[in-house]
């Protein structure tokens, strides 16, 4: 088991340090002199190149890599072009905003489809799985941001039970910063709950078909145990790890829904940072996330073994 | 033995729910308390269907159609859910042929055993947990209190199917239905794990319902037997007497199927072998990890084997004896790291065009040996691509007369691998083999995935082909009936080793190594009678 | 097998109508989808403009259809591009093993590190928001799947023995690689690239509406919907039409997708 955890822990480090030379790479490729957007379109030509000293610009790549990734060890993600902000608590303050909606999303869609693609694949080729396919199938093919504009025309303007614009800290206001989270966070239950209904009832019905399955039924079992005690935790790996992905890709990918509810996270913060063209913070934003994702897959296949043991031994 | 009846099926009909297709048609049998009793019938007879029924555990798709079941006098199928729940495990247990999934995977030995006796007894904790290490002592688990809290990914295949046998005889069933219990099993552990359950089965009276495409097997251990072909039963009766004096063409086509000892042929082993091994040794790389040394596993210690020309010589031992290492090395899938192969007095490596013109070979499964893109045609003309010396029209040509040796008539060349049954797939993949004219032929369990009828037909053809054409083979196979059938010489190997090699007759009748001896009791000595009966002999019975 | 016809059904109609929509869009549309009236804004769908009209007075449905064209386009572009390189990738690291493997599949497991459209935000960022841009840089996004799905496939095809038959014939591996390997990997390949399709559509209508995709005036589903939100009030059918057109192209995508897979998946095909 400690073999298992330490050579999980190894294996992300390679993937670590290879997401952060692409980040850099990525933001190095941008075309356009940095130091000359900082210092706007008056600067001199001599400015310029002092600016390039300060920003060590003038150094080797693989110079620059590592004076860059000494600082972000550091905590040190550089400052923001537009407005001199540090990144770090920046990046950090808007990712709670983000990750807040996302965790709360991704748990409750969780909640639901999951028993709900079980009982269509115990149920498989009933009306019931039929129903529940076919509702999972559109749900998914709606866009996030089509499904929240439609969310908060009907629940906002036509019916005005929600508030439409804007966004209150929790923190600042408990009742009024969980209203300005419903719609957002229900547009993308509805959405995952459908990819995550597909994927549970898929892994089930795979397991369904195995002969111990069979056997605990032969045993006398009830249906209900065999279903749940037997069938469900075996079938929960996959849907597991699907689980960590969406959790991933909706950090990612919130940037549409905190645009169509105006709402102050990561996404906007990285979309309006490439706007501004303000390539310390969109650096910063991308290796937060793709960090934050790097770490939220490893979470998911530390417990992984609850699901499967025999991955342990592997 | 008690003549009171435990079980009685009348006139079952299964069918497709959905087309109304019957896939078990009006068949009826009796089964006795405490009786070892036997159904055997090739794929597709509907054997397994038909014991499923019998617990009303069908797949969805599958209905009873009509007849009755009765247990005890009560009629199963008009049971509800609740009644049929307290005659499985506690009264019916099933066994299972596949023991890698017939355990759940993520749940610890013990509570998959306590499960059952919760659910059918009112044993207290301590009473539940001292029965379950009695049993799985019984079943010959050396750490019973380790068991308990490990996982079935941590047992070997004969060790799980031990589990699984003790998971249903905890209970103390009147009846136990076992499918095809030891097909998955290496022949040794077969053996063992049959003895286990008439033993267990006897001591608590336990009737025994055994399901198989192995009629020895069967007839060893049963007092009646039932053969059904393609959903009907078709000869019913005791065992000596379905064996002696079959009465169906079904029953006795599968008893003259069974494997026999082929007339010795001679062999001139004076001249100098044509395949030529020598001393090789073969290691697999070990599993690199961060926190393990790669570790070699020897695959092959070191091993010596000579096939003089037009030899068929048999490779045979359990899994892991190294002997398809041996096979595919020889053929160059797998490279030696020490030792020497020489072909036709030449090192193999020295020449390799001319060695792949000459060495060819057949799989074990013929479902995943043709490539399922190409018509079957196309399959065997790819095989001449690299003969020299043969334009397009002469290959097509050659192609269609080897399907046609194969028995495979043109309206075959068409169609793609997917339409062909299984039987017919290893023909094609032996024309593939063949289609070349090789003079080295190596059959990897060339027949252990056909069934009985067909095994025999594939056996009958490649005994002609060897016949016509005279090539040489290395024939590998866990199955020693069919070893004994076809193999002029037979060697013998366990864990990387050839223990024992010889003449076909001295090994069959007089093996020296204990090893071979426990090969050879898991099959019988066959005895052909005039009216197409046989009469079983087991060797070295103890 | 029933599921199968009627999911495949619905969703070729689906495809076919979008393809052939964008294909009429091509040589007419009912006005012209850049030509702006002052005396028509935000029009309600009439007979005149069956799905009304925008905040400049131009026609939804004409736009719409030339929108369907980026999509299509796009989503061609985009899939062929992964599915291109991916299968090369794939092909190569998959047959190839020890230590070219093993980079190659450090570097594609640190791209799939990143959510897919983050990755897409970062290569916009060098690519510039454009057409082409979004093209590559959600070519280079999806490849890395694309890779690892051909590198899977080609692992699992060698332990399959009709490769090994080959090599017992004497076939060399390129042969080996173009005969057996490929033709063999175009199942999964089918089924990933046209999920990636999908993905594409999506992504390029969600970039759109951030405003970081095909810049207007060109019309697309994603900018549509971005220009129409804040007139969404008085004019329901500025939210209303260009999303629906992206629901019911992902369904359609979806449900041949589903199709395909269990028409394609080796296994169904072994329990018949």
């Amino acid at each position: 088991m400690l073999r298992f955890i330490l050579s999980r822990l190894v294996m992300a480090l390679p993937t670590i340090v290879l997401v952060s030379v692409t980040v850099f790479a990525l933001i190095r490729f941008i075309p356009g002199d940095p130091a000359a957007l900082m210092l706007g379109d008056m600067a001199q030509p001599a400015q310029i190149a002092e600016m390039r000293t300060e920003l060590g610009l003038d150094k080797s790549m693989p110079q620059q890599f590592f004076i860059w990734a000494g600082n972000v060890l550091q905590g040190d993600f550089g400052k923001s072009i537009v407005n001199d902000e540090p990144v770090l608590p920046l990046v950090v303050s808007r990712f709670a905003v983000s990750a807040q909606i996302v965790l709360v999303a991704v748990l409750l869609a969780s909640l639901i489809a999951v028993p709900a693609g079980v009982i269509a694949a115990w149920r498989q080729n009933s009306l019931t799985d039929l129903a529940l396919v076919g509702t999972a199938t559109v749900l998914l093919s709606i866009p996030t941001f089509w499904l929240g504009l439609l969310l908060l025309l009907f629940f906002g303007l036509k019916l005005g039970w929600l508030p439409v614009l804007g966004y209150v800290s929790i923190g600042s206001n408990v009742v009024g910063g969980l209203l300005y989270l419903v719609l957002p966070i229900m547009t993308l239950v509805i959405h995952e709950a459908g990819v995550l209904i597909r994927m549970a009832r898929a892994s089930t019905l795979e397991v369904l078909r195995l002969d111990y399955i069979t056997h605990a039924r032969a045993k006398g079992l009830s249906e209900s145990a065999v279903i749940w005690r037997h069938a469900f935790k075996n079938a929960f790996g996959p849907t597991w790890t699907m689980i960590g992905l969406i959790l991933g890709n909706l950090l990612g990918g919130i940037a549409v829904i905190e645009t169509v509810f105006t709402i102050p996270g990561l996404g906007r913060l990285m979309v309006d940072s490439i706007f501004a063209r303000d390539y310390p913070v969109i650096q910063g934003c991308l290796l937060f996330v793709a960090l934050s994702y790097v770490l939220v897959n490893l979470f998911v296949d530390l417990l992984y073994p609850l699901f499967d043991p025999r991955v342990v031994a592997e | 033995m008690t003549t009171d009846t435990l079980l009685s099926v009348r006139g079952l009909s299964l069918e497709v729910a959905r087309t109304g297709h019957k896939v078990v048609n009006d068949i009826s049998f009796d089964i006795a308390s405490g009786e070892i009793f036997g159904i055997v019938g090739e794929s597709g007879s509907g054997k397994t269907l038909a014991t499923r029924a019998l617990i009303s555990l069908l797949p969805p798709a599958i209905r009873v159609a009509s007849g009755s079941i009765s247990y005890r006098g009560r009629d199963v199928l008009g049971l509800n859910a609740k009644q049929l729940r307290s005659l499985r495990g506690a009264e019916i247990g099933l066994v299972f042929q596949e023991p890698m999934t017939s355990l759940n995977p993520s749940m610890f030995i013990g509570r998959q055993l306590e499960e059952g006796l919760i659910l059918h007894t009112k044993l207290s904790p301590e009473e539940r947990g001292a029965r379950i290490l009695d049993m799985l002592r019984r079943v010959g688990i050396s750490d019973p209190e380790g068991a308990l809290v490990a996982y079935p990914h941590e047992f070997s295949g004969g060790m799980r199917q031990r589990i699984m046998l003790a998971s249903v005889m905890l209970l103390k069933p009147a009846l136990l239905i076992a499918d095809e219990p030891t097909t998955a099993l290496d022949a040794v552990i077969q053996r063992d794990v049959m003895e286990l359950m008439v033993e267990l089965t006897r001591a608590e009276g336990t009737a025994v319902l055994l399901i198989s495409h192995d009629l020895p097997m069967v007839a060893r251990y049963t007092s009646r037997i039932v053969v059904m072909e393609k959903g009907s039963i078709v000869e019913h009766g005791r065992t000596e007497d379905l064996l002696e004096a079959p009465q169906h063409p079904y029953t006795k086509k599968l008893l003259s199927s069974l494997p026999f000892r082929g007339a010795p042929r001679v062999v001139d082993m004076t001249k100098a072998p044509m395949v030529s091994v020598r001393n090789v040794v073969v290691d697999y790389p070990g599993r690199k990890s961060l926190f393990r040394k790669a570790k070699a596993k020897r695959a092959l210690h070191g091993v010596s084997i000579d096939i003089h020309e037009g030899e068929v010589v048999a490779l045979v031992g359990g899994s892991g004896s190294g002997k398809t290492t041996l096979g595919r090395t020889i053929a160059g899938l797998v490279k030696e790291n020490e030792g020497e192969i020489r072909f036709q007095g030449r090192a193999r490596d020295d020449d390799w065009q001319d060695y792949r013109m000459n060495c060819q070979m057949v799989f074990q499964d013929p479902y995943s040996s043709l490539d399922p893109r190409m018509t079957i045609l196309a399959l065997v003309e790819e095989a001449l691509r690299l003969v020299p010396n043969l334009d397009a029209a002469a290959k097509r040509k050659r192609s269609l007369e080897t399907l046609e040796e194969v028995g495979l008539d043109a309206s075959y060349a068409s169609r793609y691998p997917h339409e062909l049954s299984g039987g017919q797939r290893q023909r094609v993949a032996i024309a593939r083999a063949i289609a070349r004219r090789p003079r080295f032929l190596i059959a990897d369990e060339p027949v252990s995935a056909l069934d009985v009828t067909v095994r025999a037909q594939v056996l009958d053809l490649f005994s002609d082909l060897q016949k016509r054409y005279g090539f040489s083979c290395l024939f590998i196979s866990h199955d020693l009936g069919v070893v004994e059938q076809v193999a002029d010489r037979v060697v013998v190997m366990q864990d990387g080793r050839i223990i024992e090699e010889g003449d076909r007759n001295a090994i069959f009748d007089s093996p020296k190594e204990t090893y071979t001896r426990r090969l050879l009791s898991a099959i019988p000595a066959l005895d052909h009678n005039a009216t197409g009966g046989v009469t079983l002999k087991w060797r070295f019975e103890s | 097998m029933k599921t199968f016809s009627l999911n495949g059904l619905i969703g070729g109609i689906l495809i076919a109508f979008l393809v052939l929509t964008a294909a009429i869009g091509l040589v007419w549309t009912p006005f012209d989808p850049m030509k702006l009236s002052f005396t028509a804004k935000l029009a309600a769908p009439s007979a005149a403009h069956l799905l009304g009209t925008d905040e400049f007075g131009r026609d939804v449905l004409s736009r719409l259809m030339i929108g369907a064209q980026a999509s299509v386009w796009i989503g061609f572009l985009t899939v062929s591009f992964a599915t291109i390189c991916g299968t090369l990738i794939g092909l190569v690291s998959g047959y190839a093993r020890g230590w070219v493997d093993g980079v190659i599949m450090a570097v594609n497991n640190a791209l799939m590190a990143f959510p897919g459209i983050l990755l897409a935000l970062g290569l916009l960022a060098v690519f510039g928001a454009n057409q082409y841009g979004i093209i590559f840089a959600l070519g280079i996004a999806y490849t890395p799947s694309m890779a690892r799905v051909v590198r899977g496939a080609v692992l699992s095809l060698r332990e399959r023995e009709f490769i090994e038959a080959s090599r017992v014939m004497g076939n060399g591996e390129i042969f080996t690689m173009v005969r057996h390997v490929l033709p063999n990997c175009l199942a999964p390949i089918t089924v990933l690239a046209t999920s990636m399709f999908g993905w594409a559509i999506l992504s390029e209508s969600a970039l759109s509406f951030l405003g970081l995709g095909v810049p207007p005036p060109a019309p697309t589903w994603g900018n549509m919907l971005a220009a129409g939100r804040p007139f969404i009030q008085q004019a329901v059918w500025l939210g209303l039409f260009p999303g629906l057109c992206i629901a019911l192209t992902l369904l359609g995508i979806n449900l041949l997708g589903d199709a395909l897979r269990d028409r394609l998946d080796p296994r169904m095909r072994g329990l018949k």
